[in-house]
């Protein structure tokens, strides 16, 4: 559904010029979670920028469900990585959550038993008529999910959306995206510098390398279903897996060859 | 024990005000009535009329409800057009390089220097008055407007991007509340601005109104009533901007505690 095929970015010209991404092929089947995983500042977001028609790239082509992005696609939610800015201070949860369905052909009651079965989804049935502020900052992000599941997307883009939230918040919402996955059958392109989460959560991981950013490794993980925080981080697979990805991000030559 | 240090800090009032009544019995001067002789005065002016009127005399019946009246139209109607134009100024880079001169240029004339036009233009009265009004207090609403539609957070209008928001929905939803706390402060310092030129349009062009009551005042050497519109024009700027603020507070909470958490 998704086909992106010799991405580069360029920021800015001229001798101060940044190369951010560096030719980037990458196919994505409908229904699949995806993880790119990544150094810090290796050109991520610029990637997911391009894909959500944020941001012009300098060359290459991105196309989605058969169409080429030129703009912002109608098909798309983001859950963005700073979750403190990206929810409306002025609105209420349940008004963050559905002011963006109105563009659907709902009524107001349907935009609202819409709004209030994606928070339940993510727990977060009780907060409906507090303002984002009143909440911690894993609950934001749970919100900025619900707004993004309330809109069913066919395609959803997650950009380190559990960075900066506690340890015990973070298993959560990795939890809570396979849960959304299996329930909606989504397809989720999630971006990460956690190599740990990028095989926990992903049926694939796709490694980038320094800037400027090209795909180094593109990993198939076959672990047993439903994944649990415990049993599956000691799984051999994972350990394994988890290897693999570390010596591709730190560029090193990969064991086994990658798998595409 | 707020209300207390509110007590607290009011000793000084009564104080002042005795110091003042001794100093100007002491003095004996004309144009220093004593505090005393003004509240009689007020009172005498304002709030010695019949008993179903509430006391309020006909001075304080036609004076004061027409000058707050040309006051909030003047304000209101600064507040909408100096908001319409300033978000779309801030929004628009290419308008804002091509109005910023002229903006600069409207807001460096003192609106007093305009009354002799307004007054030509309109005659004496409440259009010549709210016309001053409106043109001299329209320019930080105007500004802070820009500003804050200019400095929209850039995540905030690319949430709407990707969720698809329609123009006016990106304008009341998301440009207008950003842009809301900067429009609060343009309408608080405007509205200070505004009694300012209610009084001196007042003093030139019109047969009403609590400025014109003061001219009437100093044309026939009333000094205690000079002293009382005085006392009533503060008190209003006082009730005013209280009542701002306490809207203010209602309105913005979101804002004071969202920064608070950050
Ligand atoms: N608007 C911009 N102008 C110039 N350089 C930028 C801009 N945005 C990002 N960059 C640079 O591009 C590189 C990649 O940024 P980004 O895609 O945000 O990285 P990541 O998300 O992987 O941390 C960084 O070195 C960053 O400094
Ligand atoms: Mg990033």
């Amino acid at each position: 559904m998704l086909e992106i095929s010799n991405l580069t970015h360029t920021y800015g010209s001229g001798p101060g010029a940044h190369h951010a991404l560096g030719g980037i092929d990458l196919k994505v089947a409908e229904g699949e979670l995806v993880c790119i995983v990544g150094p810090s500042g290796c050109g991520k977001s610029t990637l997911l920028r391009s894909i959500a028609g944020l941001l012009r790239p300098t060359g290459g082509k991105v196309v989605l469900g058969g169409t080429a992005v030129d703009r912002t696609p109608d098909d798309l939610a983001v859950v963005f990585q700073d979750y403190s800015r990206s929810l409306f201070p002025w609105m209420s949860v349940a008004d963050n959550v559905s002011l963006p369905l109105r563009r659907k052909d709902m009524d107001k009651k349907q935009r609202r038993s819409a709004a209030m079965e994606a928070l339940e989804q993510v727990g977060l049935e009780g907060a409906a008529a507090k303002y984002p502020w009143q909440l911690s900052g894993g609950m934001q992000q749970r919100v900025s999910i619900a707004r993004a599941l309330a809109y069913r997307p066919s395609l959803l883009l997650m950009d380190e959306p559990f960075g900066s939230v506690d340890a015990q918040t973070r298993e959560d919402l990795e939890d809570l995206t396979l849960r959304v996955r299996s329930h909606h059958n989504m397809t989720i392109l999630l971006i990460t510098h956690d190599i740990d989460e990028s095989v926990y959560v992903g049926d694939r991981v796709v490694v980038l390398s320094k800037a400027p950013a090209r795909i180094v490794g593109d990993l198939r993980v076959d672990l047993p279903a439903p994944r649990d925080q415990i049993t599956t981080r000691e799984h051999p697979d994972f350990v394994h897996l988890r290897a693999e990805v570390g010596r591709l991000v730190r560029g090193m030559r990969s064991q086994s060859a990658p798998a595409s | 024990m707020r209300v207390l240090r509110g007590l607290g800090r009011l000793w000084l009032v009564p104080v002042v005000l005795v110091a003042w009544e001794a100093a100007t019995r002491a003095a004996e001067d004309n144009f220093f009535p004593p505090p005393t002789a003004i509240a009689v005065r007020m009172h005498e002016m304002w709030l010695s009329g019949p008993p179903e009127r509430l006391w309020l005399t006909d001075a304080a019946v036609e004076n004061i409800p027409t000058s707050v009246g040309r006051l909030f139209a003047g304000w209101l109607l600064a507040g909408v057009i100096g908001i319409a134009l300033g978000l779309m100024l801030g929004r628009s880079p290419v308008l804002s390089r091509f109005l910023d001169p002229i903006i600069e240029f409207g807001r460096a004339i003192p609106p007093p220097a305009l009354l002799p036009f307004f007054l030509a233009l309109f005659a004496a009265g409440a259009q010549m008055q709210i016309a001053t009004i409106v043109f001299g207090i329209i320019w930080p609403i105007l500004l802070n407007a820009g500003d804050g539609a200019r400095h929209v957070d850039r995540q905030h209008l690319e949430t709407s991007r990707v969720f698809g928001f329609s123009r006016s929905q990106r304008l009341l939803r998301v440009i207008l509340p950003s842009a809301m706390p900067k429009i609060f402060a343009g309408l608080r310092l405007s509205l200070s601005l505004a009694l300012i030129l209610m009084v001196i349009s007042e003093l030139v062009g019109s047969t009403n109104g609590i400025g014109f009551q003061l001219l009437d005042a100093q044309r026939s050497f009333d000094l205690p009533g000079v002293w009382g519109t005085i006392v009533v024009l503060g008190v209003l700027g006082y009730v005013l901007n209280s009542a701002f603020l306490a809207a203010e507070r209602r309105l913005l909470s979101w804002h004071r505690a969202a920064k608070q958490t950050i």
